[in-house]
C-alpha cells in the first residue's frame, strides 16, 4: 500500500515536471511533450491503494478523468500507461486516448474523461461476474463532484435492486474545480446518498489510508461473498490545480499548505514506524517506486509517435469494406482500379 | 439651440471572449429576467472565460454555479424560460451533451413546437466546441450537425469577437432557444493562443447579427470555400496563400447554421462554380453534406466541382499527429481549391 501511494505521488511530481516542459514562460496547453490537459492525484493516493489492495486482476475498475494514482494501485502497466500520456503508438491505447483514457484489459481497468460515467460499465462489470457466477467485484471511482449525476444515482440503484458485486468509491477533495462542496449539495456526508438505495454507506475521513484499507476490506469483501454493493466516501485532499494550468484564484491561499500538513503518506509512514518498520526500509521502498516511474518516463519518451494513417485504425472491431480512409475514391465506392 | 453631432462609434479590439461577455453583461443591466448559470461559471468566470467578471457584478443569484447535473440545470433553463424568464446556460464542453441530451432535444427544442406555438422556450445555451489542443474524444468535438439536425433550436458559431457580440445579442433577445457554440480556439484564452482574425474591433454599444445572414469575408472568382468556426481563420489563410497563385477563392463564414443563408452560398457557387466546405465536425450526414446539396438544389447546373474537408470519421484522437491528421488544416484547404481548378 505504501509503495503504490509513493508510486503514484512521485508519478504526479514527475509528469508535472515533463508536462510543464515547453508551455514555460507562458503556459500554452497544446505544446510540450504531453499536450492537452492533465489531472493529477496527489493527495488522493489513500482513496487508490487502500482499496485496490483487495482487488485481483480479474476484478474490474473504472476510474474518471483523474486516474493515474488508481491505475498503478490497480496494477495497470505503468511503462504502456505512461506512453500513452507521452502520445506514443505503443501506449495503452496507441495514443488515441491520452491521460483521460487508459484502458488495460489484462488487469480490467478503464477510465473516461466524463465524470461519473464509469459508474454504469462497473456495474456492467459487475453483472457480467454474477451471471457467469465468478466472485469478481467491479468498482467505480468517481469524485465528489460527480455524486449528483445521473450515472451514478442511476447506477446505485440498478446495482442495489439486482444486488450486484459493485463498490462505488467517491473520493471526496471537497473542490469541483471551482465549486466548493457546500455550495453545490447540502448533504456534507456523500455515503448517506446509500440510505436512499438501500445499501450500506461508509465515509472514510481524514485521509487515512488504514481506515480506507479497513472499510474496503468490508465493502469488497461483501461483494465478493455475494450481499451486494456498498457506496464509500473517502476524504482526500487536492494538492494540485483541478488540471495543470488552473490558476486556483477562487481557493483559499493557505488550503493546500494546510492539506499538506495531514498528507496521507506521511501519515501512513508514521504509522508503519510505529508497527517497527525502520527509516531505511522505508527509504528503499521510495526509491524503487522513483527508479519504477523514471523508467517508466524513459521508456515512454523513446517510444514512437504514432503514423498519422493510424488515426482511421480501430474505430470497429470489425471493420466495413472497404477499411479505406474516408474521403478516397475507394471509401466512397468510387474507385476506378 | 446647437445641434450634436453623433458621437464617433467607440471601438477597441477585444477577444472573442470579451465580446461575449459584453453582450452578456449588458442584457443583464437592461433585463433583470437574464441570468447566467453553469459549472464554474461563477467565480471561475467560465473555463473559457466565458462568463469572466460576470460574478463581481451581478452577484451569485444572477450568477450561478451549479452542481454537475446538467440534465437538472438544463431543464431548469428550459422551464424558467417557459415561465418568461431569459436564461443562459452554459454546457462546459458540448461533448457533455450525453448527459443531458433529452433536456436539449426532446425537451428545449420541441416545447414549442409541440404545444402547438402556446409555449416558447427563449434561452441561450452556450458551448464551448473544438480541438486542437490534444483533448481527445470526449473533450474536442463540435457537433454543429448534430445540434442543427435537430429541429427546434437555433445554432449559432461566431468566428470574430465581433460576431460574437452581435449573436449574443440577438442570441438572448431571441424568443427561441439559441445554441451559442463558441470555439475554444478563438476565444484568446492565455493558455490556448488563438491565432490571428477573431480579436477584432468591437463597438461599445449594442448591436444584433440577424440570424441567417453569412458573411463573405473575402471575394473571389475562382472557388467559394464555405465554413465556420475555426476554420474560417484556416480558410483566409489558404486563400491569401492561393491569391498569390493567381486563384482567388472567396470564403464565406456561415455564422449560423439554423436558420442556414443558402442564397449567399448558392450565389457564390453560381459565380464560382465550385464548392470547397470545411468543418471541424464528421464527414458524414453533417454540415458539408448539407451544404453540397444545398448547392445543388440551387445551382446544380453551375456546379463544376465539390470538395469536403471534415473529420474523417474517426473520434478526435489523442496524439498530436493523429489529431493533426484528421483536423482539416490551412494547406488541406489551399489543396482541396487547387483540386476543384481543373
Amino acid at each position: 500500500m505504501f509503495s503504490d501511494m509513493v508510486t503514484a505521488r512521485y508519478y504526479e511530481e514527475r509528469l508535472q515536471e515533463e508536462y510543464l516542459e515547453g508551455k514555460q514562460p507562458a503556459f500554452d496547453i497544446s505544446a510540450g511533450p504531453i499536450p492537452g490537459e492533465l489531472h493529477l492525484a496527489a493527495g488522493h493516493e489513500a482513496a487508490a491503494a487502500g482499496v485496490c489492495q483487495h482487488l485481483r486482476d480479474d476484478d474490474t475498475v473504472t476510474a474518471p478523468h483523474r486516474p493515474h494514482h488508481v491505475a498503478i494501485a490497480k496494477g495497470v502497466d505503468l511503462d504502456r500507461m505512461t506512453a500513452e500520456i507521452f502520445g506514443r503508438r505503443t501506449g495503452l491505447c496507441k495514443g488515441k486516448g491520452g491521460h483521460m483514457h487508459l484502458f488495460d484489459p489484462d488487469v480490467n481497468f478503464a477510465c473516461s474523461g466524463i465524470i461519473a460515467q464509469g459508474c454504469p460499465p462497473a456495474v456492467g462489470a459487475a453483472m457480467a461476474a454474477k451471471k457467469r457466477g465468478t466472485d469478481g467485484v467491479a468498482v467505480a471511482y468517481l469524485g465528489e463532484g460527480a455524486i449528483d449525476q445521473g450515472g451514478f444515482l442511476e447506477s446505485l440503484n440498478l446495482a442495489s435492486v439486482h444486488d450486484l458485486p459493485v463498490v462505488f468509491v467517491v473520493e471526496d477533495n471537497d473542490w469541483a474545480i471551482s465549486m466548493p462542496k457546500e455550495r453545490v449539495t447540502d448533504v456534507k456526508n456523500g455515503a448517506q446518498r446509500a440510505d436512499g438505495f438501500d445499501m450500506p454507506g461508509v465515509r472514510v475521513d481524514y485521509n487515512d489510508a488504514v481506515a480506507v484499507y479497513e472499510a474496503a476490506a468490508e465493502a469488497v469483501g461483501r461483494a465478493r461473498a455475494g450481499n451486494g454493493p456498498t457506496l464509500l466516501e473517502v476524504q482526500v485532499h487536492r494538492h494540485m490545480g483541478h488540471f495543470m494550468g488552473d490558476a486556483e484564484a477562487y481557493r483559499p491561499d493557505d488550503e493546500v499548505e494546510r492539506l499538506k500538513r495531514l498528507d496521507p503518506i506521511d501519515r501512513l509512514a508514521d504509522r508503519l514506524r510505529a508497527e517497527g518498520v525502520d527509516e531505511e526500509r522505508l527509504g528503499e521502498l521510495r526509491a524503487a517506486a522513483e527508479r519504477r516511474v523514471e523508467d517508466a518516463i524513459a521508456f515512454a519518451k523513446e517510444q514512437p509517435e504514432p503514423d498519422p494513417e493510424e488515426a482511421y485504425d480501430d474505430v470497429f472491431a470489425d471493420p466495413p469494406e472497404p477499411a479505406a480512409k474516408p474521403g478516397t475514391a475507394a471509401a466512397d465506392g468510387g474507385g476506378d482500379e | 439651440m446647437a445641434t450634436t453631432e453623433p458621437e464617433p462609434v467607440a471601438e477597441r479590439d477585444l477577444t472573442m471572449s470579451r465580446a461575449m461577455v459584453e453582450a452578456v453583461a449588458t442584457e443583464m443591466r437592461e433585463n433583470d429576467e437574464v441570468f447566467v448559470m453553469g459549472e464554474d461559471v461563477a467565480d471561475y468566470g467560465g473555463i473559457f472565460d466565458s462568463t469572466q467578471g460576470l460574478l463581481d457584478e451581478f452577484g451569485r443569484d444572477r450568477v450561478m454555479d451549479v452542481p454537475i447535473s446538467e440534465t437538472a440545470f438544463i431543464g431548469a433553463a428550459v422551464g424558467s424560460a417557459q415561465a418568461g424568464m431569459r436564461p443562459i446556460a452554459e454546457l462546459m464542453f458540448v461533448d457533455f451533451f450525453g448527459v443531458c441530451m433529452d433536456q436539449i432535444y426532446n425537451q428545449m427544442a420541441k416545447n414549442a413546437y409541440m404545444s402547438g406555438g402556446a409555449v416558447n422556450v427563449p434561452m441561450v445555451l452556450t458551448t464551448a466546441v473544438g480541438g486542437t489542443y490534444s483533448d481527445a474524444g470526449q473533450h474536442s468535438q463540435t457537433l454543429y450537425g448534430t445540434f442543427a439536425h435537430l429541429p427546434g433550436m437555433k445554432v449559432v458559431v461566431p468566428s470574430t469577437a465581433y460576431d460574437a457580440k452581435g449573436l449574443m445579442h440577438s442570441a438572448i433577445r431571441d424568443d427561441d432557444p439559441v445554441v451559442y457554440m463558441f470555439h475554444k480556439r478563438l476565444m484568446g484564452l492565455g493558455w490556448m493562443p488563438a491565432p490571428p482574425g477573431p480579436k477584432t474591433p468591437v463597438p461599445e454599444e449594442a448591436y444584433e447579427i440577424p440570424f441567417g445572414e453569412a458573411d463573405v469575408k473575402r471575394e473571389g472568382d475562382d472557388a467559394t470555400v464555405v465554413t465556420l468556426g475555426l476554420h474560417v481563420h484556416r480558410a483566409l489563410e489558404a486563400a491569401a496563400e492561393l491569391a498569390d497563385d493567381g486563384v482567388e477563392a472567396e470564403v464565406i463564414d456561415l455564422r449560423t447554421l439554423v436558420p442556414l443563408d443558402t442564397e449567399t452560398v448558392v450565389e457564390s457557387v453560381r459565380k464560382t462554380g465550385r464548392l470547397v466546405v470545411v468543418d471541424e465536425d464528421y464527414r458524414s450526414f453533417g454540415v458539408t453534406g448539407e451544404i453540397v446539396a444545398r448547392a445543388a438544389e440551387g445551382a446544380l447546373s453551375d456546379l463544376e466541382a465539390v470538395e469536403r474537408l471534415a473529420i474523417p470519421d474517426v473520434p478526435i484522437p489523442y496524439a498530436r499527429p493523429l489529431e493533426e491528421e484528421v483536423n482539416p488544416a490551412t494547406e488541406d484547404i489551399a489543396a482541396a481549391v487547387r483540386r476543384t481548378q481543373g
